[in-house]
């Protein structure tokens, strides 16, 4: 068994930052498992621009934005074995994973930085009635076929769901002569960003129907229809309000899940909430020296966000690494009234620390109060407040008192 | 008139509130900096967008790259430079920033490739 320092599980935007963050730190002994045969994780199909406006100051594509940190971390000589499927992460921190070329392989790692993403919600696992034509993919998986294997995934395309990458793809499609007939959103809000709202709908004038669903898929070898209808407030179809929309393509935009199987495994603890690990000011899972960071602990929005804390983490790693533990996070923050999560879920109370938050539902000038015993840390005024959109809150250990937990609420 | 505009801009993705006269902006609320005021201006006035598209590669060891524009170009220009793109074809290796085509049926944007690809 070969030892390293430090694994980084994963080669995307967070894994790639956090790899370069661990370098500058000091850390010398690092390796990134890839499983793909490139890093970049999923910004290798996302071709359209946006990225980097917060990190670099313009508009990147993903692939650009990925091939920064590559170059970087060619530069320092960090090492990524792409094609490697790490199979199991033990709780003493012993890594095995598997690849076409050097077979299985196992080494045992001081730290353990999580950064697998997440993946998508299929038709599975919405439970949609009806028969099962091809013509049916989820968002990421169109995307993948069009921009990457120059496969042309239909021509008449109905939306389920109003997830970002849905939206990317509506205005994808739209662009490669697919007709757009529709996106349909079960919720009675968007769950995608305004702005793609806009340049990715608006533009391209594709109707948006929130509060309604698909409730039937027809069509023997290939779709043939789907069958829409509005819902109520529970969600349920409304009787009378169905109608069939001939189409030969079904794009499921209908949430992301942090991919924790291996973490799992190693004995990391999850939050209901976000599907990801329960995590402290560090990034640090309940496993000493497992830290996680990017989508596999909560969904973003922003890929600068991203690579952002998991650079966040790697100090902490490093650190870690260097000292060989991290100040105890004794106090927990709570998630409140209309707040649907908030990361980390721990503190320590004697640093600075950011917590990263989504409001339940779309609401309008309200307040976000930070609260601690019956004392207000921090208290915020906002225009909006959508679920869409992450909302970050940095907080200084000045203002926290010493040892009673926190509260995060919309007034 | 009163409208609600979306800055797509950046990420913030403020919703701005304009009064307008023709084309000309009276006054703008809720924009968090000062581009979102030209952001309405230019909506009222010429809207334009970027696009991202991909193009056709042969002897790579990826069968597209992805390009996109260097500077937004009319709103309703999008389908006629989509068409002037998917006319390319390109040879491996290629490199990001790479011209595809210069000052795009004149609109003043480049089409640069956003994907390095070596040869196969
Ligand atoms: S107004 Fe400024 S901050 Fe708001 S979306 Fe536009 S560019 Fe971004």
């Amino acid at each position: 068994m070969t030892h390293v320092q430090a694994i980084v599980v994963g080669g995307g935007p967070a894994g790639l930052a956090a790899a370069l963050r661990l370098r500058e730190k000091g850390i010398e002994d690092i390796l990134i498992l890839e499983r793909e045969t490139l890093a970049g994780g999923i910004l290798r199909q996302c071709i359209h621009d946006g990225f980097g406006l917060t990190r670099f100051g313009e508009s990147l594509s993903g692939p650009e934005y990925a091939q920064r940190f590559i170059d970087r971390v060619a530069q320092e000589g960090i090492r990524c074995v792409a094609d490697t499927t790490v199979l199991d992460i033990s709780s003493d921190k012993t890594v095995t994973a598997v690849s076409r070329k050097r077979g299985l392989m196992q080494f045992q790692a001081d730290a353990v930085l999580l950064t697998m993403g997440c993946r998508e919600r299929t038709r599975g696992a919405l439970a949609v009635p009806g028969t099962r034509p091809s013509g049916i993919y989820t968002a990421g998986v169109a995307q993948n076929y069009i921009n990457l294997q120059n496969i042309m995934v239909g021509r008449e395309t109905v939306i389920m769901g109003s997830g970002d990458i849905g939206l990317i793809m509506a205005r994808r499609l739209t662009l490669e002569g697919a007709h757009v007939k529709g996106v349909y959103e079960v919720l009675p809000y968007p769950s995608g960003l305004p702005r793609n709202i806009e340049q990715c709908l608006n533009d391209y004038g594709i109707p948006l129907y929130l509060s309604h669903t698909v409730t039937e898929i027809r069509g023997r070898e290939r779709l043939e229809s789907v069958v829409v209808a509005q819902c109520d407030e529970r969600f349920e179809p409304i009787a009378g309000t169905e109608e069939e929309i001939p189409c030969d393509t079904l794009i499921l935009s209908v949430g992301l899940i942090p991919e924790n199987e291996l973490s799992l495994a190693a004995g990391v603890a999850l939050d209901a909430r976000t599907r990801g690990a329960f995590v402290d000011e560090h990034c640090q899972t309940n496993v000493p020296g497992v830290f996680a960071a990017g989508n596999v602990l909560h969904v973003h929005d922003l890929v600068d966000f991203v690579s952002l804390e998991a650079e966040q983490m790697a100090e902490s790693a490093a650190e870690y690494l260097n000292a060989g533990s991290l100040p105890a996070c004794c106090l927990e923050v709570k998630a409140g009234a209309d707040i649907g999560h908030v990361i980390p879920q721990r503190i320590s109370g004697t640093r600075d620390f950011t917590l990263s938050l989504r409001v339940r539902k779309p609401m309008r000038n309200v307040t976000l109060v930070l609260a601690q015993k019956d004392r207000t840390v921090k208290r915020v005024r906002l225009r909006k407040a959508l679920p869409a959109e992450m909302i970050q809150l940095t907080v200084r250990k000045a203002d926290l008192c010493e040892d009673a937990d926190l509260e995060v609420y919309v007034e | 008139m009163k409208r609600i505009f979306t800055c797509v801009v950046c990420p913030n993705g403020c919703e701005i509130e304009a009064e307008y006269e023709g084309n000309r902006v009276l006054s703008v609320a809720g924009n968090l900096c000062p581009k979102g005021r030209d952001y309405v201006t230019q909506e009222l006035v010429d809207p334009r967008r970027t696009i991202a598209t991909s193009v056709r590669v042969t002897g790579g060891t990826m069968p597209l790259a992805s390009v996109r524009l260097t500077k937004a170009i009319p709103k309703n220009r999008i389908f006629d430079a989509m068409r002037e793109i998917g006319r390319i074809t390109l040879e491996a290796p290629i490199s990001i920033g790479d011209v595809v085509i210069p000052n795009l049926l004149g609109l003043g944007s480049d089409v640069i490739v956003t994907k390095n690809i070596p040869k196969a």
